[in-house]
């Protein structure tokens, strides 16, 4: 079967640089007025000559979305079961040259942190760790999951990449979806921010997706770290992979995530700023050359920023998250892997989307799928 | 230049042999039409024959048989069949045709998918046709079809494209190459089919029955040509205008 490392290796990551930042209003005009959109349109769309067309883009991408999602936006909370990690890696405040308190969460803990978030009225969970496969692994996400499973519709998962059989073995203990983001697609600078550990592994990392999408994983989140590398190339990479994976794996359902790089313990500054403008013209591009993919985002986006940002194109989003295990109840003071910047509560961010006329849907999936 | 399993094509016109007034006008016709790629009815052929009177005709050396299981009924026959037409064409293309309605001749999905993953196996580059149908086509993808060949409308129909819809769709996911098939009455429907990004075309009634053949082979070659032309340089679309105000990103400005 093919694997998406070929389609990967045949761009140049120069070339297509260049090729966006050549981008004129004419490529613009016909991304937005084309009815089918391609790949290049998208590299139209997310150009720097795309900035005037803002407004343009911002009204298209609200239409496609109300068309295919009406006025909902799915919620989701991030549950933190271990901030132990083996990788050094630049941007991240779990990395293990980060001489702090490491934690991971006991089954008993786990149960205490689902009461917590289930009393927040969530029915969507994502679990995250770090990357450390001695303490953190197979095994681990095995109980963790039958801890979990009674307590959720939907279990989504951000830990380290895992090989496919190991996928299969997930799958039946009720994980639906798996998250992984691949930093950066810039080969070189992906080595100089992976300095130690598995993750440094630029390809396993890559064929990852498609590892998941033959273990037949019911979603699949990508996305990158914006702030690494030039957002735009990195993101025309991240729609070639979703391109090919939609294309591959055709009965798999996918999202985008766009993490702005947040201050975080021991932190980086980020290489590369990207204004609220512009993860505008990112979102709006996602959503116009796709209408199916679901694009998320978390509380690491400002209070502004998500009440107006809702209605152009995202359709799930986190509240009231705590990103250090044991954060709802169990531990709040340990190392949490970046701060948040939206400290409102599911509550709150419920109320504020009825304003708006959106309805918060908090369960929509049923393990009898 | 089209690419199908280990063969290329410059020209994007297939063709059918079936209906023509005699094989010799079939002949003429299917040289001015340009095609490189015919199809030909293993049930017509006379395999037994020292020189058979339409593979005589056919001939030409840019010219590549493409034989159709055109008669059989559910998967065993079309194995058996493309087993036949491989020994005696001498080629391991075919067309899988599997109809067992001998009204209209729709394509029966579920042998067509069994016929496709059995021949697969067997070595065969296998181009099904089937219904538009966007998950059949996956699923055939899956099974490691050469190409895809749905159709425009009822086979012989000149009908045109009457399930574009679906055809935009399967252009859109399709990794391996799609050919409409059937139901194409006129060049207009040809360059239409082209312009919507089809990697090919196969006509033969709206060519064989018309009152001059040639001349209509020639007007489809053109068609097909304008149309994907049409499609490499990207149509232009009718422009939306945005309002002239700024409710949704005003935000930004604040």
């Amino acid at each position: 079967m093919s694997n998406f490392r070929e389609a990967f290796d045949s761009h140049d990551w120069e070339q297509v640089k260049e090729s966006i930042y050549a981008k004129t209003a004419a490529d613009i005009e016909s991304a937005l007025s084309s009815q089918k959109r391609t790949l290049e349109d998208f590299k139209a769309l997310i150009s720097p000559a795309a900035a005037t067309y803002l407004e343009q883009m911002a009204q298209l991408s609200q239409q496609i979305t109300r068309k295919r999602f009406g006025h909902t936006i799915q919620m989701y909370v991030p549950l933190y079961l271990s901030n132990e990690c083996q990788n050094i890696c630049t941007y991240c405040g779990f990395s293990y040259d980060n001489k702090m308190r490491r934690k991971t969460l006991t089954e008993e803990e786990i149960l205490k942190e689902v009461e917590a978030i289930k009393k927040l009225g969530y029915d969507h969970v994502l679990l995250v760790t770090g990357e450390a496969n001695n303490t953190v692994h197979i095994d681990y996400f095995k109980r963790a999951l039958e801890v979990i499973r009674p307590h959720f519709s939907h279990i989504s998962m951000e830990v380290q990449p895992l090989d496919q059989d190991e996928y299969e073995e997930l799958i039946p203990y009720g994980l639906n979806t798996v998250l992984v983001y691949q930093e950066t697609y810039h080969k070189d600078d992906y080595r100089k921010h992976h300095l130690k550990g598995k993750k440094s592994n630029f390809y396993y990392r890559l064929d990852t997706p498609d590892r998941l999408g033959k273990a037949g994983i019911h979603k699949i989140g990508l996305g990158v770290l914006i702030g690494l590398e030039d957002w735009r190339t990195d993101s025309f990479f991240t729609a070639l992979h979703l391109n090919y994976l939609e294309k591959t794996y055709w009965q798999t359902r996918y999202s985008l995530s766009f993490p702005r790089l947040r201050p975080f313990c021991g932190g980086l500054a980020p290489k590369v700023e990207m204004t609220d403008r512009e993860l505008v013209q990112l979102i709006c591009a996602y959503r116009i050359c796709n209408e199916e993919v679901e694009l998320s985002l978390s509380t690491r986006e400002s209070e502004k920023f998500r009440n107006n940002v809702i209605r152009l194109g995202v359709t799930s989003m986190s509240a009231g998250s705590k990103t250090n295990p044991g954060g709802y109840v169990v531990e709040p003071a340990s190392l949490e892997q970046f701060e948040i910047s939206d400290e409102r509560s599911p509550e709150e961010i419920a109320a504020m989307l009825k304003s708006q006329g959106y309805e918060a849907v908090w369960k929509d999936w049923d393990r009898a799928f | 230049m089209l690419q199908i399993a280990d063969k290329t094509f410059q020209s994007r016109l297939f063709t059918g042999t079936g209906k023509f007034s005699s094989s010799g006008l079939m002949e003429e016709a299917l040289l001015a039409s340009g095609s490189e790629l015919v199809t030909v009815a293993l049930k017509r052929v006379d395999i037994h024959a020292e020189e058979d009177d339409i593979l005589y005709h056919l001939k030409h050396p840019h010219i590549n048989l493409l034989p159709n299981t055109s008669g059989v009924r559910n998967a065993k026959e079309a194995v058996f069949a493309a087993q036949l037409a491989r020994e005696a064409l001498e080629t391991n293309w075919v067309k899988l045709e599997i109809h067992p309605d001998p009204k209209y001749l729709l394509p029966d999905p579920i042998e067509t998918l069994k016929a496709t993953q059995e021949l697969v196996k067997l070595g065969f580059a296998v181009l099904p046709y089937l219904h538009a149908d966007p998950v059949l086509c996956k699923r055939l993808e899956e099974a490691g079809t050469a190409a895809l060949m749905p159709l425009g409308s009822p086979i012989g129909s000149n009908k045109g494209l009457k399930t574009i819809d679906f055809l935009e769709i399967i252009i859109e996911q399709s990794k391996v190459p799609v050919v409409i098939d059937a139901g194409i009455g006129s060049p207009s429907d040809a360059a239409k089919a082209m312009e919507l990004g089809a990697d090919a075309v196969l006509v033969n009634t709206a060519i064989a029955v018309s009152e001059n053949p040639v001349q209509m082979a020639k007007a489809f070659k053109l068609a097909v040509e304008a149309g994907r032309m049409a499609y490499e340089a990207k149509l232009a679309k009718p422009v939306q205008h945005a309002a002239a105000s700024s409710p949704l990103t005003s935000f930004l400005d604040e």
